[in-house]
């Protein structure tokens, strides 16, 4: 099938079956899949900018199908979603400008590459550490009392680093807020402002919607349990992809009808990884993370050493 | 238990082949009528272009999200 917007001949089953993987990681673990889509639209021979505004405009329908079942099993928060897409969008604008600026001294692709390496690994490292730990305590405390299906149905969620997120949520700069739907009783604005930017500068200083940064920094930092931060971020998502899409558009680096065939697949696979996380416990949908950040590391780490562009 | 778990994937296997039907017919009929629109848009009028993607994926995702809810309850009633 011929895509005259971008000029690339692309069939279209390839497309759907990108899109249904795609769509499965984002219900269930509430990322983009950017890590994945990118180098897919690649291998296909579409221009890097296409496949980076593309991609945008796919993550916005799916997040939409995978937000909307979210909150009907009660896993969205609203409130903190339309609070985070605010630091969001002004951390992306940020993290963009980094980039133009690394562009202007020459040396924007090794600089980018180490630091997606080091923060890729980063966070799979520390949430192997931290979901090994939180399962082996949880299982030592409640041998024999709770089973996994009673465990995966309670929402209330336990942590190795429980009390560093207490700690956390102790900060108290004005206006302190509530999350009630979170279960959080008050928290800082700001504590919340500069997790989205944070996610946001990631998503424009490397691409994509930086859910493997910003659903483990809710967890993490926030204290929002792993249901909650899942359908939370992809509501989210929706909010800044729809900006990054546009801004993309008017660049001319957006391919609708390809994002609009890889969504096809995507709607299917977002609704089996929603119905998915209904039967995982928050550690071990935080486990079962880990990998993707390293598939991401290892990506960045095949261009650096074989010069290859994907 | 066993039981159920045969006829969820039965009825999905269902609801992904008639969802697969009606998305190669999707293909053929609103993507070639629209896919000369949008590329005369997107080299003319790049604010509107912009504007339309938004509302043409979101609209997928409402209407497509809608499809499969109804496909799924519906088959699920007829093997109940």
């Amino acid at each position: 099938m011929f895509f005259p917007i971008s000029h690339s001949h692309i069939n279209p089953l390839y497309l759907v079956v990108v899109g249904f993987v795609i769509g499965i990681l984002g219900g269930f673990f509430g990322v983009g899949g950017s890590f994945i889509a990118g180098p897919a639209l690649r291998l296909m021979g579409v221009d890097w900018n296409f496949a980076v505004g593309t991609d945008l405009a796919h993550i916005v329908g799916k997040s939409i199908v995978a937000a909307r079942k979210h909150r009907t099993l009660g896993n969205v928060d609203l409130k903190l979603g339309m609070i985070m897409a605010l630091g969001t969008i002004g951390g992306a604008e940020g993290g963009a400008q980094l980039i133009q600026a690394l562009k202007r001294a020459g040396n924007v692709n090794t600089v980018v590459s180490w630091v997606a390496i080091v923060v890729y690994s980063g966070i799979s490292i520390f949430m192997l550490w931290e979901s090994h730990t939180t399962l082996r305590l949880h299982k030592r405390r409640s041998r024999g009392t709770v089973s996994d299906a009673k465990a995966a149905a309670s929402k209330a969620d336990h942590s190795a680093f429980g009390p560093v997120t207490k700690k956390i949520q102790r900060i108290k700069i004005w206006p302190m807020i509530s999350l009630p739907t979170s279960g959080i009783q008050e928290i800082s604005l700001w504590t919340i402002l500069l997790v989205a930017l944070i996610g946001g500068f990631f998503s424009g200083f490397l691409g994509g919607g930086a859910g493997y940064i910003r659903m483990p920094s809710m967890v993490y930092v926030l204290g929002i349990p792993t249901h909650l931060a899942v359908g939370t971020d992809l509501f989210e998502i929706i909010i800044s992809a729809s900006y990054g899409t546009f801004t993309h558009a008017i660049k001319g680096n957006v391919d609708i009808l390809i994002a609009l065939v890889m969504h096809t697949g995507a709607v299917i696979g977002a609704q089996i990884g929603v119905v998915a996380t209904q039967y995982f416990a928050g550690p071990k949908i935080r486990l079962a993370f880990v990998p993707l950040p390293l598939i991401g590391a290892a990506i960045v780490i095949y261009t650096l050493v074989t010069g290859h562009k994907l | 238990m066993k039981r159920d778990a045969a006829k969820s994937l039965r009825v999905f296997a269902a609801e992904l082949a008639i969802y697969a039907v009606l998305v190669t017919g999707y293909f053929f009929l609103v993507l070639h009528v629209l896919g000369g629109w949008l590329y005369r848009l997107e080299t003319q009028h790049r604010i509107l272009y912009a504007v339309v993607a938004i509302l043409l994926i979101a609209g997928q995702a409402v209407a497509l999200d809608a499809v499969t809810t109804v496909l799924f309850r519906l088959l699920r009633r007829r093997w109940r």
